[in-house]
């Protein structure tokens, strides 16, 4: 439904951003730098990343509060930027929703006008008369059970409270797209979780298509039909959930999203998808390989913690097994953390609490070859 | 009991001083804590904080005492009367006049410099305007071009026959000359572009202090420019600009240059120059001075009381979200460069021209407008005069010993008040906070008259000495070095001090060699500050100076009044340059005036 082509942001160098990571060319600094995705009708897609990667400059490049360099932005049938015939729609002709990092409530307002805002300042021909407006309004605050608030001054709300106007505001018109920049990170952690399945619960159910920015990785797994994993200025990996997770296509997003092992490792041997591969503290197996690579390669292996399968006995008759010496326990309540030393390198494992070994201990673990990863090396 | 009690309690000395039942009730009163503070044994602390309080004391309230003593009395000493009222503002003294004057004086020139600060305000913070840096440099003229010369800059440029705009723009193009600078809206269009800069001051602040997504998600709501600036900015913008419109009524309202300088000529009087006026003519009549003083100080005093009333109740509006906020610019786009003329035009009018044409008229012998024939005939001969003539020099004398004494008494004091307001449990610190503050609603005129009747009627040697003309500006400037010294003062942890207590410093070793090193960066600032301002004071030197005792300001009045212009332009280039080097020093020891919102007067 929305096509973001090749967009680029760029600011002249003498101007200091010195909270971009820019991608140095030349003169110009990159903030966005070539950044292609589609977003699908009710999708919510993700623009995850480290603060200064380019997610918010994008997110409001769509938004029309950015005027990229140079790029292409379609919405629909609608072209809403293009540099190369000179269009710009501006923000408040785009018909999007957003809600800000801020919230940006208006202070000076009640709850209601605050909502009603958008109605009330649509041109003349398309706006809905005053009990439609009324009506519309109300809705919207039952969605996001503001409903007994109306007329309250929006000061006089929670943090909770404020985030779901901004929701509710960004609603009222029924957008075809909503626009979320960070719209969780001022909320204290437990409010954040429980807002987190509120979201997704709305998004579902009003099957809202939505473009998510944050920099935090669970919010991103939690809540996305897919997520696009941004660094630099560029877009490392799109992909769902979960194969950004077990999948992932970079270094980057396998250190970004999760703790992983990594190792570095020489290929010795393609078979189909079975790859094995030779590192400094013995031999892997890996199965399912997409990309497979030449023998001979350098790659670099990411094991996830929990794929990590620790025991007291050699059991022999599983892949991957290695021995090693347990260094440091830590015990966390729902999980618990082993560091298991083998040779020079300090492998980190994740189990179930039930499972407890006190350091000193000659241990055993192995790696199911579905979770060892290969990423190639950059 | 309830909580006084109890600090009470542990604070006493022995168990010799605990009272009895019936005595721990009374206690509580804030004169019982008094005198339980004054029992306390006599320390350096002590005397050093009775000493200020007794000096702040003094100067703040003594003189409005006089004032008012001396306007309700009557002449003969016959008890209260309102006989100095009657005749200010009765009969046929065209008080109502005056006082209308006064109004739209003051009004047409807060109004004129809220508009031009709060766009410049809006262009500088929220737009990609060019010439970013010449806002600031504008920013600098109330601080470097005393009202008295930007005045006297316009009226070369706008008196109704010699003045350049007329002569050299307006004759040639419409065969006509329209600008009067001597009317009610030349002395607004002066007053206005003197305090623009300071309403831009105050307007950026607030613009900073606004989140800018507060406006972007009125734009993704749908609305457009115009719908979002009448509609979010401007409610939201409405505290700050009423504060502002407030302090521009008050400042316009105790201005004495601009009236003085412009009204004068054609008998338009507002209530300084009426002031200045009555104490001019023969009989000079006191009362009736002083009823309008304190005519014009109750209105200060409504407005002021107004303003802070108006800000506490809109703080409410800048706390949401209190977030610090990345600027995001509006692109202008193709109106970048019609903007960037705007910007450069307002340069041009408000600095370019009043300074141009100050420097020109001090090469001249006599005013004229440039022709081929005067500008053969420049001359330095005014400079000579003013470096040769001893007058001049020990103008300039008397300015820097008062400028430096006032700022130097001005700051010790201020540090002092602000420390005992800030860090102790002293009773009565509020009462001395608000009585350090107290002389910024009285306007400079006011002040003035009111030290004449304290020191005419006192038999210490005061009137007639640069003491008086110290002395008034110590009580004018002290609440400009409590703001540099409290500002400084609440940067500092308190932990710094207790735990010099507790490495065994005595308290003036602490305030010796912790707080005054770690404020001084705040506390230098104010100093050169109150030093720059020192040198422009003129509403209450011209009531206090006598012959031979004058200062630059009273200098070029006299200069003016004798109608010697192009001297007095020359002794003003002086003066700016003199002030741009101070402020340049000042910026050299991390001064930040750009953020001050005080800078005029």
């Amino acid at each position: 439904m929305l096509t973001v082509e090749s967009l680029k942001k760029s600011y002249d160098d003498t101007t200091k951003r010195s909270s971009k990571r820019p991608s140095d060319t030349g003169t110009r600094v990159y903030a966005v730098g070539g950044v292609d995705f589609e977003v699908q009708a009710g999708e919510l897609f993700t623009l995850l990343g480290p603060s200064g990667c380019g997610k918010t400059t994008t997110l409001r490049a769509v938004a029309g509060l950015e005027r990229p360099t140079e790029g292409r932005v379609t919405l629909g049938g609608t072209v809403l930027f293009d540099s190369e015939h000179g269009i710009n729609v501006h923000a408040n002709q785009r018909g999007l929703g957003m809600v800000f990092q801020s919230y940006a409530i208006w202070p000076h307002l009640s709850v209601f006008k605050n909502v009603s805002f958008p109605l009330e300042v649509m041109p003349r021909a398309k706006r809905p008369g005053r009990k439609e407006i009324q009506e519309r309004v109300e809705h919207a605050l039952d969605v996001t059970e503001l409903g007994a608030y109306s007329s309250r001054p929006a000061t006089k709300l929670s943090g909770g409270q404020q985030q779901r106007l901004a929701l509710a505001r960004a609603l009222v018109t029924r957008p075809e797209l909503m626009l979320l920049d960070e719209p969780l990170s001022n909320l204290d952690a437990k409010l954040r979780e429980t807002m987190r399945f509120e979201l997704k619960r709305l998004q579902r159910e009003l099957n809202l298509t939505a473009i998510y920015v944050t920099h935090d990785q669970a919010e991103a797994l939690v809540m996305s039909s897919r997520i696009a994993v941004m660094n630099k200025g560029r877009v490392e990996q799109i992909g769902k959930p979960r194969e950004i997770y077990t999948k992932p296509a970079t270094r980057f997003v396998a250190e970004f999203i999760g703790t992983s092992n990594f190792m570095e490792a020489k290929v010795v041997s393609v078979s189909g998808s079975e790859v094995r591969v030779d590192t400094a503290q013995g031999r892997l197996v890996a199965r399912g390989v997409e990309a497979a690579p030449a023998v001979g390669d350098t790659v670099l292996i990411s094991i996830r913690p929990e794929c990590v399968d620790l025991s007291r006995e050699r059991r022999g008759d599983v892949p991957n097994e290695w021995a090693g010496t347990v260094l440091t326990r830590a015990f966390m309540g729902d999980v618990v953390d082993h560091i298991v030393g083998v040779g020079d390198l300090e492998i980190h494992n994740r189990s179930n609490p039930n499972l407890s070994i006190a350091p000193g201990t000659e241990v055993y673990f192995s790696v199911d070859p579905d979770k060892v990863i290969l990423v190639p090396l950059d | 009991m309830s909580l006084t009690s109890t600090t009470t309690a542990t604070r006493d000395d022995g168990p010799a001083s605990r009272p009895g039942p019936e005595h721990r009730f009374r206690r509580k009163g804030p004169v019982h804590r008094l005198l339980r503070l004054i029992r306390r044994p006599l320390s350096l602390q002590g005397l050093l904080v009775g000493a200020t309080v007794i000096v702040v004391g003094y100067l703040a309230l003594v003189p409005l005492g006089y004032l008012i003593h001396d306007t309700f009395l009557s002449a003969d000493g016959s008890g209260v009367s309102l006989d100095a009222f009657a005749r200010a503002y009765g009969g046929d003294s065209h008080a109502g006049e005056m006082m209308l004057n006064s109004l739209w004086f003051a009004i047409g020139s807060a109004a004129l410099a809220l508009l031009l600060g709060t766009v410049l305000a809006y262009v500088q913070v929220r737009t990609d305007t060019p010439f970013k840096g010449l806002f600031f440099a504008a920013s600098l003229v109330p601080l470097i071009v005393p009202g008295i010369l930007y005045t006297t800059a316009w009226i070369f440029l706008a008196d109704p026959s010699t003045g350049l705009l007329n002569s050299l723009l307006f004759t040639p193009l419409f065969g006509s000359s329209p600008l009067n600078i001597y009317s009610i809206w030349g002395m607004i269009w002066v007053q206005g572009l003197h305090l623009a800069p300071v309403a831009f001051l105050l307007m950026v602040a607030a613009f900073r202090a606004m989140d800018p997504s507060l406006e972007e998600s009125a734009a993704m709501s749908g609305a457009g420019r115009l719908t979002v600036l009448r509609r979010i900015t401007m409610p939201l913008l409405r505290p700050a600009m009423i504060s502002s419109a407030l302090l521009m009524f008050i400042q316009s309202l105790e201005s004495f240059e601009v009236p003085g300088l412009l009204g004068l000529q054609n008998g338009i009087y507002v209530f300084t120059s009426r002031i200045y006026f009555v104490l001019r003519s023969y009989p000079i009549d006191y009362g009736a001075a002083g009823a309008y003083a304190i005519g014009l100080l109750v209105i200060a005093v409504i407005g002021v009381l107004l303003s802070s009333w108006l800000q506490r109740s809109s703080r409410n509006y800048q706390t949401v979200g209190g977030k610090a906020f990345r600027p995001r610019p509006v692109e202008l786009g193709r109106a970048r460069a019609f903007v960037g003329a705007g910007v450069i035009l307002y340069f041009l009018v408000t600095v370019i021209l009043p300074v141009g044409v100050l420097v020109y008229a001090s090469l001249l012998k006599y005013y004229a407008a440039p022709t081929r024939e005067t500008l053969g005939r420049l001359t330095l001969d005014n400079y000579r005069a003013v470096f040769t003539q001893p007058f001049a020099l020990t103008a300039l004398k008397n300015s820097l010993v008062l400028g430096v004494g006032a700022a130097t008494v001005v700051m010790l004091l201020a540090s002092i008040v602000a420390w005992v307001v800030l860090r102790t449990k002293a009773p009565g610190r509020r009462i001395l906070d608000l009585l350090a503050f107290t002389p910024i609603v009285i306007p400079g005129l006011v002040l003035g008259l009111a030290l004449a009747f304290v020191y005419l009627r006192m038999p210490l040697p005061v009137y007639g000495t640069l003491l008086i003309l110290l002395i008034s500006y110590c009580t004018r400037y002290l609440p400009y070095g409590m703001r540099y010294a409290s500002s400084a003062m609440a940067q500092m942890s308190p932990e710094l001090e207790e735990s010099a207590a507790v490495s065994g410093a005595s308290w003036f070793q602490t305030f010796r060699r912790v707080l005054l090193p770690l404020m001084s960066g705040g506390i230098l600032a104010g100093w050169v500050y109150i030093l720059i301002v020192s040198f422009r004071e003129l509403s209450s030197t011209i009531l206090l100076y006598s012959p031979g005792k004058e200062v630059l300001s009273v200098l070029i009045w006299e200069q003016f009044e004798n109608g010697q212009f192009t001297t007095l332009a020359a002794l003003g280039v002086c003066m700016v340059t003199l002030l741009v080097l101070l402020v340049a020093i000042a910026y050299r020891l991390g001064a930040r005036f750009g953020l001050q919102s005080d800078s005029a007067n």
